[in-house]
């Protein structure tokens, strides 16, 4: 149930301002999704969203920051041996 | 899928697992409180890429597991009354009452719809003016908000013959209750990190300061959950203990303040018992007076049912850690996902469900 998958906004809908609504795809399956709680959002974001609304926009740079430095050690430790060989 | 395979990479995975590996020189024991997070680790098999050193203990943050018995009965005795249409989150379905469960209840003939949102839960209850519509409302802080949305949204579109059965749980005060037993084992914690998208992580802080304890707010992807490992073990070995956000994408400190809003204009804080654990103080949200009109347990007169849990299941114990699935004797063999005996082998959030998959 706690499952929250990350989609695209395609378009947004803000007709009626209590409910403002986006389509979302998630990996090409389209659905409807609850924004109101996020009212920065806009089309070509990516939101986390959970039982049909949306929780938070995903943070691209963050996302990017995170692989690097995992893969950055490796790097490091690398460079490392070298020094000691 | 962007921002989902690139969590998956199994090269990322070993270079994070050898990073862990290099630091790790004592036995540690981390608890992930998330079922999403107990999936994900029996699923790809992460326990496998950690040093023998580390156990990982599951928590009991799935809502499904956690829901208390009288709960799931009085859904079940709302569900089969002829005037009512029961609408419930599909993993529900299956969690057994004293008696029966939700999919029975349905085979006999009464009307039990799975909704994917609340949302549509309401539109059912527009479409059926003649019918009172009930919503199993369950789950933590992350869904807490959409169910408080449905609330204001039959309101303001004064649907009257929408309710909810509502039995919310808290993440921190469950914490509490574990690392404050005197049977503690849990030296640090993966924090949910869906939760955190809404309540933001402050109030973990004090948590982490008072039982010296590292708390990592940590996804849900096999990259997520090692990095979030990784963070709490170097405090560890540092003997540090601090809130740790490794979830940055997702989270901010303040977490979705407009979420919070709608969910503490319906909900307030209340004791709660937690399904094989007991009560703990201040860790559920109930109904507002304000909102009475849509509290199925008010509606219905059910405010007072309560129900002694059957013994036969050890799911207490191994959501606080103090045993593993395969230690229940029922484990596998009474106890199957087609013929679930506790809550804990229903969904595939669940720690026995989720040994009884991927680790027969
Ligand atoms: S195996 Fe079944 S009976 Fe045993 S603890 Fe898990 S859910 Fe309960």
């Amino acid at each position: 149930m706690c499952l929250a998958v990350p989609g695209k906004i395609i378009s947004i809908n803000s007709e009626n301002p209590n409910l403002i609504t986006a389509k979302v795809s998630f990996g090409g399956a389209i659905k409807e999704i609850n924004i109101q709680w996020l009212p920065e959002a806009k089309v070509g974001d990516y939101i986390l969203a959970h039982v049909g609304t949306a929780l938070s926009i995903i943070n691209e740079k963050e996302a990017k920051e995170a692989i690097k430095t995992a893969n950055e050690f490796e790097e490091m430790q690398k460079k490392l041996d070298d020094k000691t060989l | 899928m962007k921002f989902v395979d690139e969590y998956r990479n199994i090269e990322t995975v070993k270079k994070i697992a050898k990073q862990i590996k290099s630091i790790t020189t004592k036995k540690w024991t981390i608890m992930e409180i998330c079922g999403g997070q107990t999936h994900s680790i029996m699923k790809y098999n992460l326990q496998e890429f950690l040093p023998d050193e580390i156990t990982l203990v599951h928590g009991p943050g799935c809502p499904v597991c956690v829901t208390a018995l009288d709960v799931i009965d009085k859904a079940h005795l709302i569900a089969k009354k002829e005037d009512v249409i029961f609408t419930s989150f599909g993993d529900m379905l299956r969690v057994p009452g004293s008696f029966t469960d939700l999919l029975k209840i349905k085979a006999e003939g009464n009307d039990v719809r799975i909704v994917y949102s609340p949302l549509d839960a309401v539109n059912i209850a527009e479409q059926n003016p003649e019918k009172k519509v009930v919503f199993l409302a369950v789950g933590f802080e992350t869904t807490a908000p959409a169910n408080a949305m449905s609330v204001l949204e039959a309101k303001r579109r004064s649907i009257n013959n929408y309710s909810i059965l509502s039995s919310h749980v808290l993440v921190p005060p469950a914490m509490h209750a574990i690392l404050g037993s005197e049977n503690n084992l849990i030296q640090g914690f993966l924090a949910a990190g869906h939760v955190c998208t809404v309540m933001g992580y402050e109030e973990y802080i004090p948590i982490s300061q008072q039982y010296n304890s590292p708390i990592i707010i940590t996804g849900f992807e096999p990259v997520d959950i090692l990095q979030g490992i990784l963070a709490c073990i170097k405090q560890l070995e540092n003997n540090e203990a601090f809130v740790h956000n490794s979830y940055k994408r997702m989270v901010k400190k303040e977490g979705n303040i407009h979420a919070k809003k709608t969910m503490f204009e319906v909900f307030e804080i209340s004791n709660k018992n937690w399904r094989g654990i007991g009560e703990i103080p201040n860790s559920g949200l109930k109904v507002k007076n304000k909102y009475k009109e849509f509290d199925a347990d008010k509606i219905f007169s059910l405010e007072d049912y309560k129900i002694e849990e059957p013994k036969v299941c050890i799911s207490g114990e191994i959501m606080q850690g103090l045993k593993k699935p395969f230690e229940c004797p029922a484990f596998g063999k009474e106890c199957l996902p087609e013929n679930p005996l506790g809550a804990p082998m229903v969904s595939n959030e669940g720690a026995c469900n989720a040994y009884f998959r991927y680790k027969k």
